[in-house]
């Protein structure tokens, strides 16, 4: 499959925007399923599948709304074909109650969220990382969910690999965050050697339907996550939303069953976060001051980083590329020595709250927030940096 | 039509584990629960290569007790779920279990688009003319001063006729019964399972803990009466229409069976003329 894509694409170095990037992903992962509905600046990624999805076996079906677009979407995956839909704003936020049921029963699946200035419809061309709180929790009740933050066009391109593969490896929704600056930029993208391309399936049952539980795990692994039986297959299994058992029964008064459910549900992911929090950083040897990014802020962050070393000062960049789950514990050890940690984001503060818990009372932690559209200069970092050289 | 036991089909289609199923006493949903059975018996329908999805409330529940593969999605989304079943395996048999609420409310949007899209699956609506699982809540069907926890003086809104916005959108079979015609409803129920295209097929059902409670309406069996003398069949009132008469009264029977080619094979072959 994936071969077919690469030949299908033709060249091997485009220039291309962001949504456009996130379509090849998704062709390179075998994703085979979209569903979506049109916006702002979102819509490229719907209109790339469906030139692609008629020529590569898959479905793409523009749906009435963004709760029938993901409701759709986890049906497909249902019957084992990954299955991806791309929003903005007001669609994500439609999309919640979704994305909840596809944390709870275990179905996977790829949100893309272009970014958008809200609340509300906003600014629908705008970029803005006012939807990252809400991708952890917009859905209610306890749960776990998978965000990734590219900076890139081309990392947009490798992380909605990732995502496919992260959605398939621990059964759950996969967010993977862009803005409309990425999802619009255009910028050189080479595409992977098909050597080099990981593509993960969920784990499928590995034993026979008479024995086999659909949520029971330690079949054939440790793994919290556990085996996979699409519909159609013979194991016919029932999904529900509502508090479940191992067999995939509702039972929906017993304390014992919802909380053994529910922190596997979190704990799948969070036990291996040490594999899936991807970050990269740069001058923290001796930095006393590290400014914390994500996605495109991550940009003006790092030559504000670099203008602020020019001038003597100490101070160092993280990047973070996986945004949640937050791993506190690493965040804690790799801001320990900085008295100052600065945080840009385009909005009024969000990321800035875990960092906060993360360091604790001793680090001055300082939110550099942008709102309205327009990109972090280097120089409204520098800013920041340089007021707190001392 | 099969005259087979009870037994049988509990037997042979039902997750033994998962009963007895919350339904109350004299409650409609377990009859067209066993209507359809019989009719997948009938047609011996490959329970490996069939979806039961639903949504959220007592006919909900349904799929549950059946031993195939089940999706019980969110309230109001199950046409969006099956959709994207059937899409994505055009070769598995889907068949959705909706509430009149379900379908017609919250779901409404849905259920509008599948049909307008032609998706090839059977919906199933059992309408209670109530919000059921909830404690007895006005619903979009229920008729205009009735009562319910949440008409205390009656109901001021005009019902929606699902079975007629089915028609009206373009449902290529639609069909409506109540749980008092058990053989027409299974042979409807056959017939809208071995069609191509998007099927429906509305049972009028009794919900004596809720709607007959605040009604007043006595028994279940009392409901059943009533639905039988509050409705008319199709022809009889094609009839009385003709003869330039009119009726308050609810139309039932056979209501569309036209041919019309379901998204499914559309785009099949729009993908084979690509190539
Ligand atoms: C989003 C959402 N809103 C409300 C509810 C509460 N709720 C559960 S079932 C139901 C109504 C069910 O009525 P109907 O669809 O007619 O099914 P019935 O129980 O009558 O068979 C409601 C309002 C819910 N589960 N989810
Ligand atoms: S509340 Fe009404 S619809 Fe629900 S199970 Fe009881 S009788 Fe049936
Ligand atoms: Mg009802």
């Amino acid at each position: 499959m994936t071969n077919d894509v690469i030949r299908l694409l033709g060249k091997k170095n485009l220039f291309i925007q962001g949504d456009d990037a996130v379509v090849y992903g998704a062709l390179i992962a075998d994703c085979r399923f979209f569903a979506g509905y049109p916006i702002t600046p979102a819509t490229e990624v719907a209109e790339g599948m469906a030139l692609w999805m008629p020529r590569l076996g898959g479905v793409y079906v523009q749906m009435e709304d963004e709760i029938a677009s993901i409701a759709a979407v986890i049906g497909a995956s249902c019957t084992g074909v990954k299955s991806m839909t791309a929003t903005s704003g007001p669609g994500f936020s439609l999309m919640q109650e979704c994305i909840g049921y596809s944390c709870m029963a275990e179905i996977p699946c790829v949100i893309v969220n272009v970014q958008r200035g809200g609340p509300s419809t906003g600014q629908p061309t705008e970029a803005a990382q006012g939807d990252v709180m809400q991708a952890m929790w917009g859905t209610h009740g306890d749960h776990q969910i998978i965000a990734l933050a590219p900076k890139s066009v081309q990392e947009t391109l490798d992380l909605t690999i990732e995502a496919f593969n992260l959605s398939e490896d621990y059964r759950v929704p996969v967010i993977l965050l862009l803005d409309a600056e990425i999802g619009h930029m255009r910028e050189k993208v080479v595409l992977p050697e098909i050597i080099n391309v990981k593509v993960d399936d969920r784990v499928p049952a590995t034993i026979g339907p008479d024995k086999y539980r659909p949520y029971r795990t330690g079949f054939t692994r440790t793994s919290k996550v556990p085996e996979f039986a699409p519909f159609g297959s013979g194991y016919r299994t029932y999904v529900t939303g509502l508090t479940h058992d191992k067999r995939g029964f509702p039972v929906t008064t017993s304390a014992e069953v919802h909380e053994e459910l529910v922190r596997r549900l979190v704990e799948k992911v969070q036990d291996d976060m040490d594999i899936i929090w991807y970050h990269e950083d740069s001058f923290l040897e001796d930095a006393e001051i590290i400014v914390v990014s994500y996605g495109t802020t991550a940009r003006p962050a790092v030559s504000a980083v670099k203008m602020a070393r020019k001038n003597g000062i100490k101070v160092g960049h993280i990047r973070l590329i996986t945004i949640w789950p937050f791993h506190y514990e690493k965040m804690k050890e790799v801001l320990k020595n900085a008295h100052t940690v600065i945080v840009p984001e385009m909005n009024l503060g969000q990321m800035v709250h875990p960092i906060r818990e993360a360091v604790g009372k001793n680090t001055k932690v300082i939110s550099a927030p942008k709102i309205g559209g327009a990109i972090h200069t280097p120089y409204d970092i520098l800013k920041f940096i340089e007021g707190d050289k001392n | 039509m099969s005259f087979i036991s009870n037994d049988i089909i509990i037997d042979k289609y039902l997750r033994k584990d998962m009963l007895p199923t919350i339904f109350c006493t004299g409650c409609g949903i377990g009859s067209v629960m066993n209507f359809s059975l019989r009719a997948i018996h009938d047609l011996n329908i490959d329970m490996n290569k069939t979806v039961f999805v639903s949504g959220i409330g007592c006919s909900s529940r349904v799929p549950g007790y059946i031993y195939s593969d089940g999706l019980h999605s969110l309230h109001g989304r199950a046409i969006a779920y099956a959709t994207g079943v059937k899409l994505a395996n055009p070769e598995l048999k889907v068949i959705v279990f909706t509430g009149d609420g379900d379908c017609g409310a919250i779901g409404g949007n849905h259920f509008l688009h599948a049909i307008r899209r032609n998706v090839d699956i059977t919906v199933i609506s059992i309408n209670n003319f109530i919000y059921g699982m909830t404690g007895g809540q006005v619903a979009p069907t229920t008729p205009l001063k009735s009562k319910t926890t949440t008409t205390p003086y009656g109901n001021i809104e005009y019902p929606i006729d699902l079975s007629m916005t089915a028609k009206v959108i373009g449902a290529p079979y639609v069909a409506r019964w109540t749980t008092a015609h058990p053989v027409q409803c299974i042979n409807s129920i056959k017939k809208a399972l071995q069609k191509t295209g998007f099927s429906f097929v509305e049972v009028l059902s009794p919900c004596p803990t809720s709607y007959g409670r605040l009604n007043k309406m006595g028994t279940a069996l009392d409901l059943t009466k009533h639905f039988k003398e509050s409705t008319i069949n199709i022809k009889l009132y094609e009839k009385m229409l003709a003869e330039g008469k009119t009726t308050d009264k609810m139309v039932i029977g056979e209501l569309v069976d036209i041919e019309k080619e379901d998204f499914n094979t559309k785009y099949k072959r729009f993908c084979g003329e690509l190539k």
